[in-house]
């Protein structure tokens, strides 16, 4: 991967851009992702999509409404510091979240006849595509670039703090739009499993 | 220490662009998908992909014609990135696959995933290689 070699001035706890140990989970659980859509194994699919889209919320709500104003908060020091750290994680985290939930999800709703046009609440199912769509667009046009972009610069010898701000200010506003969204597939989501 | 105000960071709308190229895969997505099991006219996904492609090809030409832009970093990161999106969109071609997806409607599936598969890297290289000062190059 992407390996760092730069020296930093500032204490760091790593400076890898991606964390490399926790491919081997990521790996685990997109084989395990594979092996239940191609049994088409209904508890499986279950399984994934629900841990995988609470998560997936949950991390989206926490980011946009919790560290987004706790960091708006932090010096720019210890908003850096915060970063290092945190960014790494969510750079694996969330990518494996969202393909498990949608993957899952998609085939779930294939074997349950939710994405058949007769499926009296399809037009919910739909919705829930639409609002996936917008999310998508957001973060991997916006969030993921944003949290790439600001590792890069951390790795520097002498990172600009105001290339850091702006883009820690672009996650984190993508992070709470996101965020909103995710309740309307909280909204969505319960109306097609009343 | 300075303002991000203080300095300027324009440049072309890639992002914005990018963000219009994701979104109009995504649309011929659920176009598609909304019809199921029976099948979609296909002109309105053909034109959505047209439109999806061009924007990428318009964000590719932006970013190539850019001055000064550190182009090994665009690759570099846009290079990984491409690795892990292929894993990405195998994953979602598998899915199609193992659902008895076939013919046109198959087709035009596999284009909407190649472009947004395409569109992910190019992002995530500008994003970072616009912050990346030309004297750094390693090659």
């Amino acid at each position: 991967m992407v390996a760092a070699t730069a020296e930093s001035q500032a204490p760091v706890a790593s400076n890898a851009i991606v964390p490399l140990r926790g491919l081997w989970a990521v790996a685990a659980i997109l084989a395990f992702t594979v092996v239940v859509i191609a049994g088409n194994w209904i508890w499986g699919l279950d399984f994934l999509h629900v841990v995988g889209g609470g998560m997936w919320t949950a991390v989206d709500l926490f980011m946009g409404f919790v560290i987004g104003p706790v960091m708006r908060g932090l010096s720019v020091p210890a908003r850096i510091e915060l970063t290092k750290r945190l960014m790494p994680k969510m750079l694996l985290i969330m990518p494996t979240l969202v393909t498990m939930t949608l993957g899952a999800g998609f085939q779930l709703a294939r074997a349950n006849g939710m994405l058949n046009t007769a499926y009296g609440r399809h037009g919910w199912v739909v919705a829930s595509m639409v609002v996936v769509a917008v999310m998508a667009a957001v973060a991997l046009a916006l969030l993921q670039p944003a949290n790439i972009a600001v590792l890069f610069e951390l790795r520097k010898p002498q990172p600009n703090p105001a290339i850091v701000q702006l883009l820690m200010r672009r996650f984190i506003y993508a992070a709470g739009i996101t965020g909103a969204m995710q309740i309307a597939t909280l909204v969505i989501m319960t109306r097609l499993a009343t | 220490m300075s303002r991000p105000e203080a300095q300027d960071f324009s440049g072309p709308r890639v992002t914005e662009l990018g963000m219009l190229s994701i979104g109009l895969v995504a649309a011929g997505v659920i176009y598609l998908a909304a019809y199921l099991p029976k099948r979609a006219p296909l002109l309105p996904a053909v034109i959505l992909l047209a439109g999806a492609v061009a924007v990428l090809a318009v964000n590719v030409v932006l970013i190539l014609r850019r001055p000064g832009f550190a182009r090994w970093r665009f690759r570099q990161v846009a290079g990984w990135m491409l690795l892990v999106y292929l894993v990405v969109a195998g994953m979602l071609e598998f899915t199609f696959l193992r659902d008895h997806t076939h013919g046109a409607i198959l087709v035009l599936l596999t284009f909407l995933l190649a472009t947004f598969t395409l569109n992910v890297p190019v992002l995530a290289g500008y994003t970072v290689a616009r912050f990346e000062p030309l004297e750094t190059s390693e090659g």
